[in-house]
């Protein structure tokens, strides 16, 4: 296994989030701060408990699981894209790697960004709810951490199909960014009629808030055994589609 | 026979829109040699290193290197290769130092600075260690390429027209450089449009065109086997045109009538006895008559522009 090279690829990736602290760290923060502002402590106080947790409390799981997979999504798929686009792909491509390696390099690195961002929203969320209790902290991780590296996976086959700049911002923006929020950040989903919650399950993003609610308060919409098999079934999946990109080459080689 | 540390045999590569790039490639890297591929653009010169480097995929045949086939055994082969891609493909964000010590690390070996600093002082960068690539020249960016490539201290070193767009003080470094490496070991393969580096530098030269090799061959033989020369007569007095008795298709006037351009074949008769008879008996006389050899250029064009015509 050549370690040193998937590290390599690990360094660059999060040198280059700390490059740009302004755009990968403090800009997700201040926009999920802003959410814990409005929806939270502004409009969160007029809203009864949901399911006996007040409602600035029950939107910190999801705001966090936002932050944590759009920003997961962002840094791998930008992460791929730009050498693609500047022409260094052909530094990992010609080098002794292995497709594993190259893969995990990448995910590993966004994933690492991700839950770096993720933390510091629960602690930004402590400092607007003062509250720091969760539940179940190990599972919190685990589903963190799966959700982070699927995300991950996901951005690497986005940046990889993407050939322009558009196509790159075109699943976070049209896709990603309703997703989650009709994955019940806001809300539950047993609060929308039944019809819309079954079209809700279909959306994995519920599996993922649901299954962080649930390590944070006990309660969730999703049974957190199915959350953690969708979340599992769906970083199969990426992984699976990401491998068969490498091995075929596709859009990656010519 | 020195021993081949590279062994390319029947690749094909027919891209998705069914364009066949290389057809039945075979060639033979000699271990330590200056191997260079010419072929007019879009010949397939590209493609077939990407090829070998594990850029683009063929679509059949098999490549060796160093003795381990370039898929099963893709680590051992990729270790050996350093490749200088023909764009100037670099992150500009980062320092020379920090792009230098990627391409290492991407090959699985530890950090050494005294291989930076040697690396960075041949290439005349070391005073541009911590420079972002973004700040420097074209030729720096090329040369900072080039020490990308030497950081994994390759076996086989790929110039994939490495001096386009160079100055000529640059070019004529960077040729020192690759006649360093070669003393030291290293084969390089190169591609250039500048031929008359190939003929000061190759050993051996390979013609590729239409996806096809058309020959290779040691540079000598091809010069000697291809080449021709030309003896040029200069004229006492200027001739209206050539006499019928001395007319040839090998024979031109020029100068207003006063030079004549005999080309002939080396080797063998030469028919210049000849020649230089009949202008006696035709009292054309002669004051001044000196060679001239055909460059790799001119063989180069033959060869090519012979082949596009046959079609």
């Amino acid at each position: 296994m050549n370690l040193i090279g998937l590290t390599t690829i690990y360094k660059k990736e999060m040198a280059r989030t700390f490059r740009v602290p302004g755009q990968t760290l403090i800009s997700p923060v201040l926009t999920t701060a802003l959410y814990f502002i409005v929806f939270g402590s502004a409009v969160g106080r007029a809203i009864p408990e949901l399911s006996g947790v007040s409602y600035e409390l029950y939107i910190v799981p999801g705001l966090i699981m936002m932050a944590l997979l759009t920003n997961a999504l962002s840094a791998a798929s930008s992460g791929i894209y730009f050498p693609k686009f500047i022409g260094t792909k052909y530094e990992f491509l010609s080098a002794p790697l292995s497709h594993f390696e190259i893969i995990a390099g990448h995910t590993l690195a966004a994933a690492s960004r991700a839950l770096i961002i993720g933390a510091i929203i629960y602690c930004v969320s402590i400092f607007f709810t003062r509250d720091a209790t969760v539940a179940h902290p190990i599972l919190a991780i685990v589903f963190s951490v799966l959700t982070a590296i699927s995300f991950s996976l996901f951005g690497l086959i986005i940046g990889i199909w993407a050939d322009s700049f558009e196509k790159l911002a075109l699943f976070p923006t049209l896709i990603i960014t309703p997703l989650s929020f009709l994955g019940g950040i806001f809300y539950s989903i047993d609060m929308l009629p039944s019809f819309w919650q079954k079209i809700s399950l279909i959306n994995p993003i519920v599996y993922m808030i649901s299954g962080l609610r649930w390590s944070f308060f006990g309660i969730s919409d999703v049974d957190p055994i199915v959350s953690f098999t969708m979340i599992a079934l769906f970083t199969f999946a990426c992984g699976m589609l990401i491998a068969w990109i490498f091995r075929t080459g596709y859009r990656i080689k010519s | 026979m020195s021993k081949n540390i590279l062994e390319i045999k029947d690749i094909d590569k027919v891209y998705k829109n069914d364009f066949e790039a290389l057809k039945k490639v075979s060639l033979s890297i000699h271990d330590g040699e200056i191997f260079a591929l010419l072929g007019p653009n879009g010949a397939g010169k590209t493609t077939l290193i990407g090829i070998i480097c594990g850029l683009v995929n063929a679509s059949s045949g098999t490549v060796t290197v160093d003795g381990h086939d370039h898929i099963i055994q893709y680590r051992k082969a990729r270790s050996v290769i350093g490749l200088v891609p023909q764009e100037l493909y670099l992150d500009p964000f980062l320092t020379v130092t920090q792009t230098l010590t990627i391409a290492r690390g991407l090959y699985g070996k530890q950090h050494s600075n005294a291989l930076l600093k040697k690396t960075l002082e041949d290439l005349s960068l070391w005073d541009k260690k911590d420079n972002k690539v973004q700040e420097l020249s074209g030729g720096m960016k090329r040369r900072v390429l080039i020490g990308k490539a030497l950081m994994n201290e390759p076996k086989i070193l790929f110039l994939d027209e490495p001096t386009a767009g160079v100055d000529v003080e640059l070019r004529h470094s960077m040729w020192e450089l690759v006649a360093t490496l070669k003393s030291r070991g290293t084969t390089i393969i190169l591609t250039t449009h500048y031929i008359e580096e190939a003929q000061d530098m190759a050993d051996r030269i390979g013609i590729i065109q239409d996806g096809e090799i058309k020959i290779v061959e040691e540079k000598s033989v091809l010069m000697s086997k291809l080449g021709s020369k030309k003896l040029i007569i200069g004229l006492e007095h200027a001739c209206d045109t050539i006499p019928p008795s001395i007319t040839s298709d090998k024979l031109v006037l020029s100068d207003n009538g006063r030079t004549l351009t005999y080309t002939y074949k080396t080797g063998g008769k030469t028919g210049i006895t000849e020649l230089l008879s009949k202008l006696k008996a035709a009292n054309i006389s002669v004051h001044d008559i000196s060679t001239q050899e055909t460059s790799l250029e001119e063989i180069f064009v033959d060869l090519t522009h012979d082949n596009s015509t046959q079609k």
